[in-house]
C-alpha cells in the first residue's frame, strides 16, 4: 500500500493509507497515514459497525490537512484479534464409511448454502461447494501417509484447495452463531482447533512437509504461526 | 503469540523498497474531492470472473456500483470472516457514498481500484507499470484523493 501511495503522489494525487502495520508504515513513510491496531483482515475496524468504520475515515482524511509530511497517526483505539475458537455447533457423525471431515463438510452444507444466498462466497478458487469433500478426503489420505503428488488434490494447488475448503467452513459457520460479527481470528481458531477438517490440514500440511514437498505448497496451507 | 503479532514481527523483518525524495501533492479541500480506493486485498468482481492468479502484478477496476466482490488475496494468514460479513471492513465503498451525499467529500470516484498485497519484494511493475497506470487512470476521472486500504 505505501509503495502505491508513493507512485500515486508522484503522479500528483494525494493519498491516505490506512496502515495495518505500523513497522512497515514508520519504514515506508508514506505521505499520510492512519496507524489502526485492528485485527489484520479489517482495517476499518469492526464489520457491520458503521459508525465505527465512519470514524476511521474521519481521522483518515483529516491527515489531508497536513501541509508537510510523511504524517503517521494512530488511531486511539486497539482491537484485539479474539483467538477464542467460535462456539459453532458441528454436525453429528453420520456416516461411518467416510472419513470424519468428509461427514463433517457435507453436513454443514446447508449453513453453507444460507450463507451462499445472503453474502455469496470466496470459495472457488480451485472447486465449489460441491468439490469441498472430495478434496478433504484427499488430504485425509495424505495425512494418513500417501504420497502428496498422488494422492489427488483437485484443482490448481494445495494452497487454493485449503483455501477453499477453510472458506467453505468459515462462511457455514456464520451461519451456525448468534450475537455480534465473530472476532478477527475466531472462525480461524474455530476451523483449525475444533473441526475435523481443519485438524486434517494441519495433518496433511505436516505430511507435505515431512515429505519434503516444496515450502510453499505446505507452508501457505494454513496461517504461518500454526 | 498471537496470529496478528506473528505476521506483524514477521513484516518487521523484511526489507522495504526506499524512496527518496518522495512527492507530497496538496488536495482540494476535502468537500471538493473526489475519492478513490485502492485496496491491496485483491478483490475482484464475481461476476466478471477476474480471478487474481498467485503472485499476481497486475490489477482490477472495480466499477463504484459492484458489489459482487471476492477477496482474492491469497495469504491465509489474516481475518476473512469480516469481510465475508461486510465489505465495507476492507472496502469502504458505502461509507464513501454516505460521506458523499452528506457533503463531507465532494463526490466518489467512478472506478475503484484493487492489486494483490503479495507482490514481488522489488514491487518493480508496481512502481513502474500498473501503479502509473492506475494512476493515470484516476486522473482520467478526475480524482483527487486515494484511500489505501490493505488485509
Amino acid at each position: 500500500m505505501s509503495t502505491l501511495a508513493h507512485v500515486f503522489e508522484e503522479a500528483g494525487l494525494a493519498t491516505v493509507v490506512l496502515a495495518s502495520m505500523r513497522d512497515v508504515a514508520e519504514r515506508m513513510a508514506p505521505p499520510r497515514a492512519l496507524f489502526g491496531d485492528f485485527p489484520l483482515g479489517r482495517p476499518l475496524g469492526h464489520p457491520l459497525d458503521i459508525d465505527f468504520q465512519r470514524g476511521v475515515l474521519d481521522q483518515a482524511f483529516a491527515t489531508l490537512t497536513a501541509t508537510s509530511g510523511p504524517v503517521l497517526v494512530d488511531h486511539p483505539v486497539v482491537i484485539v484479534a479474539d483467538e477464542q475458537p467460535l462456539a459453532c455447533v458441528l454436525p453429528a457423525r453420520f456416516d461411518p464409511d467416510v472419513a470424519p471431515a468428509v461427514d463433517e463438510a457435507r453436513g454443514l452444507r446447508k449453513a453453507y448454502n444460507r450463507s451462499f444466498e445472503k453474502r455469496g462466497t470466496s470459495v472457488g478458487r480451485s472447486f465449489d461447494a460441491d468439490g469441498v469433500p472430495d478434496a478433504l478426503a484427499a488430504f485425509v489420505a495424505i495425512a494418513k501417509g500417501a504420497d502428496w503428488t498422488e494422492a489427488g488434490i483437485p484443482g490448481k494447488n494445495s494452497i487454493a484447495a485449503a483455501h477453499d475448503i477453510r472458506s467453505y467452513y468459515e462462511e457455514a459457520a456464520l451461519e451456525l452463531v448468534e450475537g455480534s460479527p465473530p472476532g478477527g481470528r475466531q472462525a480461524e481458531a474455530w476451523y483449525f482447533e475444533r473441526t475435523e477438517a481443519g485438524k486434517t490440514m494441519l495433518a496433511a500440511r505436516k505430511a507435505m512437509s515431512d515429505q519434503g514437498a516444496p515450502f510453499p505448497f505446505w507452508f501457505y496451507m494454513a496461517p504461518g504461526h500454526r | 503469540m498471537s496470529g496478528d503479532q506473528a505476521m506483524r514481527d514477521h513484516a518487521a523483518t523484511l526489507p522495504v523498497p526506499q524512496f527518496d525524495q518522495p512527492a507530497f501533492s496538496i488536495p482540494v479541500a476535502l468537500a471538493k474531492a473526489k475519492v478513490a480506493i485502492v485496496t491491496s486485498a485483491a478483490l475482484y468482481s464475481r461476476s466478471a470472473d477476474e480471478e487474481f492468479g498467485n503472485a499476481d502484478v497486475s490489477y482490477r477496476t472495480i466499477d463504484r456500483a459492484t458489489r459482487d466482490l471476492v477477496l482474492g488475496h491469497w495469504s491465509p494468514n489474516f481475518d476473512r470472516s469480516g469481510f465475508a460479513l461486510d465489505i465495507n471492513v476492507v472496502y469502504p465503498i458505502d461509507r464513501l457514498e454516505e460521506m458523499a451525499a452528506e457533503a463531507v467529500i465532494g463526490s466518489v470516484a467512478p472506478r475503484h481500484y484493487s492489486f494483490a498485497g503479495n507482490q514481488p519484494d522489488d514491487v518493480s511493475t508496481l512502481r513502474l507499470d500498473s501503479g502509473p497506470q492506475a494512476a493515470a487512470e484516476m486522473k482520467v476521472d478526475g480524482v483527487d484523493v486515494v484511500l489505501l486500504t490493505p488485509v
